[in-house]
C-alpha cells in the first residue's frame, strides 16, 4: 500500500511528440486536477523525429505522483514517462542567471561568492553583475540566498532538467 | 512548440508498401473528410451547419454515403451521437460550426468524456490566416476542448488531414473510449489535400498504445486471491458495456462459474440480466440495500470496469473496510485513483475476464461452497428487507409504479431506454430491468439534465424499428426540448415518458435532507401543457392523472407508431430511496422517508455534492 500522507518531490522526464498544444495538454493536466508544478522545462530534443523532452518537478503524496505519471502516460502525444526520482541514480541540473546590484565591499564579496560557486560573470557594470550559475536546485537556491544578502537581485531560473546516470538510454525512441 | 508534422513522419518502416506506392489523389479537404468517414464506416452524422463548415455541408449535399441528421442545438448533436454510440458500440460522429457551434458542444463532449463514450466531433474553424484575430465566430476550440476530450486536433496543414482524422477515430474507439475533436479551418476544408486510398495512419510503437491484454502474472495472482475468498462480490461497471458484448458474455460465464453475488453500477446496467438470481441490483447512493451491504461486508471485491465513483463508494474511509480489492480497468489512471486496491489489472475487461476464466481452470478454482452459502444466506437476509418496496395506495401515481408498469408492459419489445438526470433517472435504474448491454443510455458521470431526449434521437436513428423510450422528468425535458423538432422532422417514433412532479425532484430531495426543506428555486413553475406541446410538433400527446389512467396511457404510447409524449402526473412529494446520504457509508443507508426525517447529515457531508 502506498503512503497517503507524506509529500515527496519527484522529477519526471517526459518524451513527447513536438506538436501544437502538447505543452498545454501537460500543463492543463496539472492545473485541472490540482497538482503542483515546481518547475518545468521543455525543448525539442530530436529534430528528425519531432520529439521534445519535458522535465517537470512536482510534489505530492506517492498516490498523487503515481496518478500524475499514469495521467501523463495516457496522453496521446506522450511516448514515455520516466520518474527520475524513483529510478536508478540520476543527475539533475538547473541554470540560473542572477543579476545583483550593489557597491563597495558587498560587490567584492559577491564576486568572491560567485567564484566559490563557480558562477560565470556574463555582464558587469560599475554597480552590477550578471552571474550564470549551474548546479542542482539546492546549490542554486543557496547561491541566490547569499546574493540576496549582498544586494538587490533579479533572478531567472531554467527549472530542472535531468537524466539517469550510466550507459542506458532510457527514453528510447527507435523505430 | 509549433513545429508542423508531416503526414508521413511517423509511418514506420514496415508500413504497408501499398500506401507508399500509391500516388495521393488530390481533392478538397472537405471531400477528403467524407472519404475518410466512409472508410471508417460512418453511416450517420449528427450536426448543425454554420459559416465555417459550409464546404463540408456542400460535400454532404453531393454525397450519398453518409446520412446527416439535423439537430436543433449542438449540445443535442453530441448527446445524439452518444446515444447512437452507446446503443451500437460504434463511434458517434458530430459536425458543428466554429465559435458558438463548438462551445455549445462542450457539455456533450464533457459528458462523453466522463462516461467514456466514443465520439468524433468535427468543428469548423475560421480560416488559418484569421486564427487569433478575433474573427467572426472564432473560438479557441482546441484550447476550450482540450480538458474535455480524450484528444483533439487543430489541422493547419492539408497534408496532415487524412492522418489526423484516421487517428482521431482510432483514439476515440480504442483503449478507454472517449470524445475526440478535430478542428478544421475553412481553408483546410477547401484547399486540395492528398488522399491515399486504404489509409495513411499507422500504429506506431510509442504514440498512444493502450494496454489491451492483461498481465499474466496479475491474472495468476488474482485467481489465487479469488480462491481464498469467503465473502466475495463482483462489482461491474460501464467498462463491461464499452468492451462489447463479449465482455458481458464473459461476465455471465464468470458469475455462473463462481456463483458469486454481483452488483452493477449505473453505467453497467444490462451487463447481466436483471433477472439473474446472482444480481443484487445497482449499488451506490440509490442502490439496493443488499448490494451496498454486500459491498460493505465482503472480504473480496472483484471490480470489473468500474471506477469507484463517489456515487458508488459513499464515505471513502468507510468503504468496504475489510476486503481484498482487485481492480480490472483499461485505464491505468483509474487504478488507485481514489480507492487503493491490492491488485490492479490493466487491460480490456473482456480479455481480462477471459484470462481469469482460463486461469481459474488451470488453478482448479472452485468456490468455497460452505462459506459462500453462508454469505448468500446473509445477503438473502438483506434482500428480505425488500428495500425497493413501495405502496401504490391512493389513486395518485407513484413514480416507482409508473416505471415498473412501463417495464412490465414493454418486456416483449426490443426496448432501449434513455434518461435525463434526477429522481426519474434513479427510479428508472431501480425499477426498469435490463437484460442486455447497450439498452440503457444515461448520463452518469457528468449528470447532464437534457441528455435523454437527444440521446433517444441518436438511439432511434441507430435502431429504427426498436421501441426507444426517454424516461424523463419535466425539468430535464425542458432543457433540450427543441429536439422535438428533430424527432418530428425524421418521424422518429421516440416515446417520451415524463414523470411530472412539477419539481426539480432531486434538488428538492437534497434541500429537504440538507437544507431544512427550504425549497429555493426548485419548483418548476409555468410548465407547458405537454399534450398540446406534442400536438404542435405533430406528435401524440397523452396524460395520466390517476393510477387508473396509467395502463391505458402506456398501452397507447407503446402501440402508437409515431412519437409520443406521455405526461405522467406523479406523486409530487415522493423521494428516491434507498439513499446513502452524502458523507455516509454503505451501511448507513436510509431506507424510507420515515428514516429520512430522523436523519442528520454531517457538515462534511453537506459540503459534498
Amino acid at each position: 500500500m502506498l503512503d497517503t500522507t507524506q509529500t515527496e518531490r519527484h522529477t519526471l522526464s517526459v518524451l513527447v511528440d513536438n506538436e501544437p498544444g502538447v505543452l498545454a495538454r501537460v500543463v492543463g493536466l496539472f492545473s485541472g486536477r490540482g497538482y503542483n508544478i515546481e518547475s518545468l522545462t521543455v525543448s525539442e530534443v530530436d529534430e528528425e523525429r519531432h520529439t521534445s523532452r519535458i522535465s517537470v518537478v512536482t510534489s505530492g503524496t506517492p498516490l498523487v505522483i503515481e496518478q500524475i505519471k499514469k495521467l501523463l502516460a495516457r496522453l496521446v502525444p506522450v511516448h514515455v514517462v520516466e520518474d527520475l526520482t524513483t529510478g536508478p541514480a540520476h543527475v539533475e541540473r538547473e541554470l540560473a542567471l542572477v543579476k545583483i546590484v550593489n557597491q563597495g565591499s558587498d560587490r567584492v564579496e559577491a564576486l568572491r561568492v560567485a567564484d566559490s560557486f563557480r558562477a560565470r560573470t556574463l555582464d558587469s557594470t560599475l554597480n552590477s553583475f550578471v552571474f550564470e550559475v549551474t548546479g542542482n536546485s539546492s546549490k542554486i537556491s543557496a547561491f541566490i540566498k547569499l546574493m540576496e544578502s549582498l544586494g538587490t537581485v533579479e533572478i531567472a531560473r531554467t527549472g530542472v532538467c535531468g537524466m539517469t546516470r550510466g550507459n542506458t538510454i532510457d527514453l528510447i525512441d527507435a523505430d | 512548440m509549433t513545429a508542423k508534422i508531416e503526414t508521413t513522419k511517423r509511418v514506420p518502416n514496415n508500413a504497408s508498401a501499398k500506401a507508399h506506392a500509391e500516388t495521393p489523389q488530390m481533392m478538397p479537404g472537405a471531400a477528403l473528410l467524407l472519404k475518410v468517414l466512409e472508410a471508417e464506416g460512418v453511416e450517420v452524422i449528427f450536426g448543425y451547419p454554420g459559416g465555417a463548415v459550409l464546404p463540408i455541408y456542400d460535400e454532404i449535399f453531393k454525397s450519398n454515403a453518409v446520412r446527416h441528421i439535423l439537430v436543433r442545438h449542438e449540445q443535442a448533436a453530441v448527446h445524439a451521437a452518444e446515444g447512437y454510440a452507446r446503443s451500437t458500440g460504434k463511434v458517434g460522429v458530430v459536425l458543428v460550426t466554429s465559435g458558438p457551434g463548438a462551445t455549445n458542444a462542450v457539455t456533450g463532449l464533457t459528458d462523453a468524456l466522463m462516461d467514456s463514450v466514443p465520439v468524433v466531433c468535427l468543428t469548423g474553424q475560421v480560416p488559418s490566416h484569421l486564427i487569433g484575430t478575433d474573427a467572426f465566430q472564432e473560438g479557441d476550440t482546441s484550447g476550450i476542448t482540450r480538458p474535455c476530450t480524450k484528444h483533439n486536433y487543430l489541422v493547419k496543414q492539408s497534408a496532415d488531414l487524412q492522418r489526423s482524422i484516421e487517428e482521431a477515430f482510432h483514439v476515440a474507439r480504442t483503449g478507454r473510449p472517449g470524445p475526440v475533436v478535430i478542428d478544421l479551418p475553412k481553408d483546410v476544408q477547401m484547399l486540395d489535400a492528398p488522399y491515399i486510398e486504404g489509409g495513411v495512419w499507422q500504429d506506431t510503437p510509442h504514440r498512444y498504445r493502450p494496454t489491451i491484454s492483461p498481465d499474466r502474472a496479475a491474472i495468476k495472482k488474482a485467481v489465487q486471491m479469488m480462491k481464498a475468498a469467503k465473502r466475495p462480490v463482483i462489482y461491474g461497471g460501464g467498462g463491461l458495456i464499452n468492451s462489447g458484448p463479449e465482455a458481458t458474455a464473459n461476465l455471465r460465464r464468470l458469475v455462473e462459474v463462481t456463483g458469486w453475488p454481483t452488483t452493477l453500477t449505473l453505467m453497467g446496467l444490462g451487463a447481466m440480466s436483471a433477472d439473474d438470481p446472482h444480481f443484487l441490483g445497482m449499488l451506490g447512493m440509490h442502490g439496493t440495500y443488499e448490494a451496498n451491504l454486500t459491498m460493505h461486508g465482503c472480504d473480496f471485491m472483484l471490480n470489473l470496469g468500474a471506477r469507484f465513483d463517489d456515487r458508488v463508494t459513499g464515505r471513502l474511509n468507510a468503504f468496504s473496510p475489510n476486503s481484498i480489492k482487485v481492480h480490472a480497468d483499461i485505464d491505468p489512471a483509474s487504478i488507485n485513483k481514489v480507492v487503493q486496491v491490492d491488485l490492479g489489472i490493466v487491460g480490456d475487461v473482456k480479455e481480462t475476464i477471459a484470462a481469469l476464466l482460463e486461469e481459474m481452470k488451470a488453478q482448479n478454482f472452485a468456490p468455497n461452497a460452505k462459506a459462500l452459502s453462508g454469505w448468500w444466506e446473509q445477503i438473502n437476509g438483506w434482500r428480505g428487507k425488500n428495500c425497493l418496496a413501495y405502496e401504490q395506495k391512493s389513486s395518485i401515481i407513484k413514480p416507482q409504479h409508473a416505471i415498473e408498469r412501463l417495464y412490465q408492459m414493454s418486456r416483449d419489445r426490443e426496448v432501449f431506454v434513455t434518461t435525463e438526470v434526477g429522481q426519474h433517472q434513479m427510479w428508472a435504474a431501480q425499477y426498469f430491468g435490463f437484460h442486455q448491454p447497450n439498452r440503457w443510455m444515461t448520463s452518469g458521470g457528468l449528470g447532464t439534465m437534457g441528455y435523454g431526449l437527444p440521446a433517444a434521437v441518436g438511439t432511434q436513428i441507430a435502431h429504427p424499428d426498436a421501441t426507444v423510450i426517454d424516461i424523463s422528468g419535466e425539468a430535464s425535458f425542458l432543457m433540450n426540448m427543441q429536439e422535438l423538432s428533430t424527432i418530428s422532422q425524421y418521424r422518429l417514433p421516440v416515446k417520451v415518458f415524463i414523470l411530472n412532479n412539477e419539481w426539480m425532484g432531486m434538488v428538492r430531495q437534497w434541500q429537504e435532507l440538507n437544507h431544512g426543506s427550504r425549497y429555493s428555486e426548485s419548483y418548476t413553475a409555468s410548465l407547458p401543457d405537454f399534450t398540446k406541446l406534442a400536438e404542435t410538433f405533430g406528435m401524440t400527446g397523452l396524460r395520466a392523472k390517476k393510477v387508473e389512467d396509467l395502463e391505458d396511457v402506456i398501452t397507447t404510447m407503446l402501440e402508437t407508431d409515431g412519437p409520443v409524449i406521455a405526461d405522467i402526473c406523479i406523486e409530487k412529494e415522493e423521494n428516491c430511496f434507498p439513499m446513502i446520504p452524502s458523507g455516509s457509508a454503505h451501511n448507513e443507508m436510509l431506507l424510507s422517508a420515515a428514516e429520512e426525517s430522523n436523519a442528520t447529515v454531517s457538515e462534511e457531508g453537506k459540503i459534498l455534492v
